[in-house]
């Protein structure tokens, strides 16, 4: 469930043009202003108001907030200003560059998206990059990273509920047989992951707990070291119980010292229209602490402002 | 035949002889090829007498066999063929008034459940259509057999063809101009080495990113280039991974792979599914390159791909054939 909170009745889209031109104008920003317009508007309102606003001033909204905006609150804000799939493309193609390489964003964007958004996604890499998403991931990723992140950002999978039980037992059996050789990066445990529908890998995990005893993530966990297997547990939980996984970067993202931003506003900016309010309720269960007093806690100024309106905060 | 007293000459006899087996001839080749001669069958067998029947039946040993009990029996593998024959039209028909997206997920359906022998078709669809084509044949899949077709492909098939053919359908290549700079050269050094060191090319990650992953402009720039840097065409040299070389030939030379793949199937002998590609191959083709290909079969084989058709087609599947291809004048 969303957490954005959008004022009834809309103001017109001209309005708010004509507000956030003025919130850039002269010296300094009004920062206020931008979170109070940007910070209520949904996917569909914003696109109009990009549209707009380049019709109106001749320039692109996201080109006066790079020039206007600075540090983590820019990058918030520009990111919650992309269209979804251009958020995903460019996370995605931030994640195959050296610098700021990261197997599990790329995982995330797979396995945490529809079908159909991780398609759009591919699009928009196209239409921005020039180049496919799953070549860059290929040249950017080695032997079993390789293996498991091509095949999962190039998956498009079936978007049924149908499951079958029998295919279910045969892949839960399949699957504790790997793991119990240790043969994490195998192409039968990497094709189930990869290929089988959402529901169908639920229906397999919840048979593997059933027949073994242990939930799948508990057996992959014999060496904490293990980077491959770490993604392998993310990936599983991404697919499962994605309200969950977010928590959880979220969690390590605050409680890190100094706080990892990049994470925090990752997060907030993609699941805000998604499913923020199960992360946030998630989140107070296990850390017996809201999670807009966490971030208030963690972080500051108008950084801190976009967050907590992003997540549904009310002022008191 | 009823010969009426008096009226016979020597000429006559030797006439009618060949008259008849004219006749037996044509009724013959009209059973024989692709698809069957629908107007002679009506016009010679359909209104024969039972002695003309009965020296057909004679008189064609691949079709009939004299049975212990004194008749001439209808081979049964025969009869199973001239289903096939008689279906040809009806298929043709069916498979183009499809739309493209459900024709495709219905060849690559047919092709996993055929199996390995019919896996260059997965090849030959994810490799020739463009990415929306791709894409549209993929959506078509999860609505027609509810699931998608990476996870079919990769559950059907084993072994080190898995990993290239589950790449090749999940694609979704860039097709833009090409980058001003590109890595076609390096690209095309590293399959060369990779040739060269003898090993197993199907299991080489690099190989299989290459083909799998970059853009069909940037593979006929790498094509060259390995020409270039090696001296031999690359599917050449990718001719002990039949797999691998359908797949190059696929993104790199299309009208030479379709050219190929329909001079086999025209052959007189060929099996039941290098025969289906003269359906498949013109029904998927005529709106895109058929004309092309008609010019590279002449280049490659010194005759018209439509005289090839005209010999070796019958009735009113091989009319529907060259009016496909005839569409684009």
């Amino acid at each position: 469930m969303s957490t954005l909170t959008v004022p009834q009745p809309l103001p017109p889209v001209a309005d708010d043009c004509e507000q956030l031109r003025k919130a850039f104008a002269g010296w300094g920003t009004n920062e206020k202003l931008i979170i109070s317009i940007l910070g209520h508007r949904n996917a569909a309102q914003r696109k109009l108001i990009r549209q707009t606003y380049a019709e109106t001033y001749g320039e692109d909204l996201l080109k006066a907030l790079d020039r206007e905006l600075t540090n983590d609150f820019e990058r918030l804000v520009v990111l919650w200003s992309l269209d979804p799939a251009e958020r995903d493309a460019y996370l995605a193609n931030e994640a195959t560059k050296r610098w700021t390489s990261s197997n599990q964003v790329l995982m995330e964007i797979a396995c945490t998206r529809s079908p159909q958004q991780l398609l759009m996604a591919r699009q928009a890499y196209h239409a921005r990059y020039k180049k496919s998403l799953e070549e860059d991931v290929a040249h950017h990723t080695t032997g079993d990273f390789r293996k498991l992140l091509v095949p999962l950002v190039s998956s498009y999978r079936y978007d049924g509920d149908e499951v079958n039980m029998t295919l279910a037992k045969a892949e839960a059996k399949i699957l504790h047989e790997k793991i119990s050789e240790k043969a994490y990066g195998h192409e039968d445990l990497i094709r189930i992951l990869a290929t089988r529908s959402k529901a169908q890998v639920n229906a397999t995990l919840n048979h593997y707990k059933n027949e073994f005893g242990n939930d799948i993530n508990k057996d992959l966990k014999t060496d904490p070291k293990d980077e491959f297997l770490t993604i392998l547990r993310a990936t599983v939980k991404c697919l499962t119980r994605p309200e969950k996984y977010f928590e959880k970067v979220l969690r390590l993202a605050i409680n890190k010292r100094g706080t990892d931003e990049g994470a925090l506003t990752r997060v907030v900016a993609t699941r805000a229209e998604v499913d923020m309010k199960f992360i946030s309720e998630e989140y107070q269960r296990r850390n017996s602490i809201p999670l807009d007093r966490a971030i208030v806690k963690d972080t500051t100024g108008d950084y801190e402002k976009m967050l907590l309106a992003l997540i549904g905060h009310v002022e008191a | 035949m009823i010969i009426k007293p008096g009226t016979r000459k020597r000429g006559d006899d030797r006439d009618e002889a060949m008259a008849q087996s004219d006749e037996l001839e044509a009724l013959t080749k009209a059973f024989s090829g692709h698809g069957v001669d629908e107007t002679t069958l009506i016009a010679v067998l359909g209104k024969s007498h039972p002695e003309k029947r009965k020296a057909f039946r004679k008189g064609n040993p691949q079709f009939f066999k004299e049975d212990e009990r004194s008749f001439e029996r209808w081979d049964d593998h025969r009869i199973k063929l001239l289903k096939r024959e008689f279906s040809r039209f009806k298929n043709a028909v069916v498979l183009w008034a499809m739309h493209p997206w459900e024709r495709d997920a219905r060849l690559m359906k047919e092709a996993l459940k055929d199996g390995p022998d019919s896996y260059n078709v997965l090849i030959e669809v994810a490799c020739t259509r463009s990415s929306e084509e791709l894409l549209g044949a993929r959506r078509a899949y999860h609505s027609l057999f509810e699931h998608s077709i990476e996870e079919d492909v990769a559950s059907h098939v084993h072994g080190p063809e898995r990993r290239l053919l589950v790449a090749l359908v999940s694609a979704y290549r860039y097709e833009g101009t090409k980058p001003k700079e590109d890595n076609a050269k390096a690209e095309a050094k590293t399959i060369l080495n990779v040739i060269k060191s003898g090993e197993k090319k199907t299991d080489n990650e690099e190989v299989i990113r290459i083909l799998t992953t970059r853009s069909k402009l940037l593979l006929k720039a790498v094509y060259k280039d390995y020409q270039e840097i090696s001296g031999s065409n690359l599917d050449e040299d990718l001719k002990s991974d039949s797999r691998l070389q359908e797949t190059v030939q696929c993104l790199c030379t299309p009208e030479r792979y379709f050219s190929q793949v329909l001079d086999l199937a025209l052959e007189i002998d060929a099996d039941k599914s290098t025969k289906k590609a003269l359906t498949r191959v013109i029904v998927t083709r005529a709106d895109v390159d058929v004309k092309e290909i008609d010019e590279e079969f002449n280049k490659m084989y010194g005759v018209r791909l439509t005289k090839k058709i005209e010999d070796t087609a019958n009735g009113n599947y091989k009319d529907f054939l060259l009016r496909l291809i005839a569409k684009g004048d």
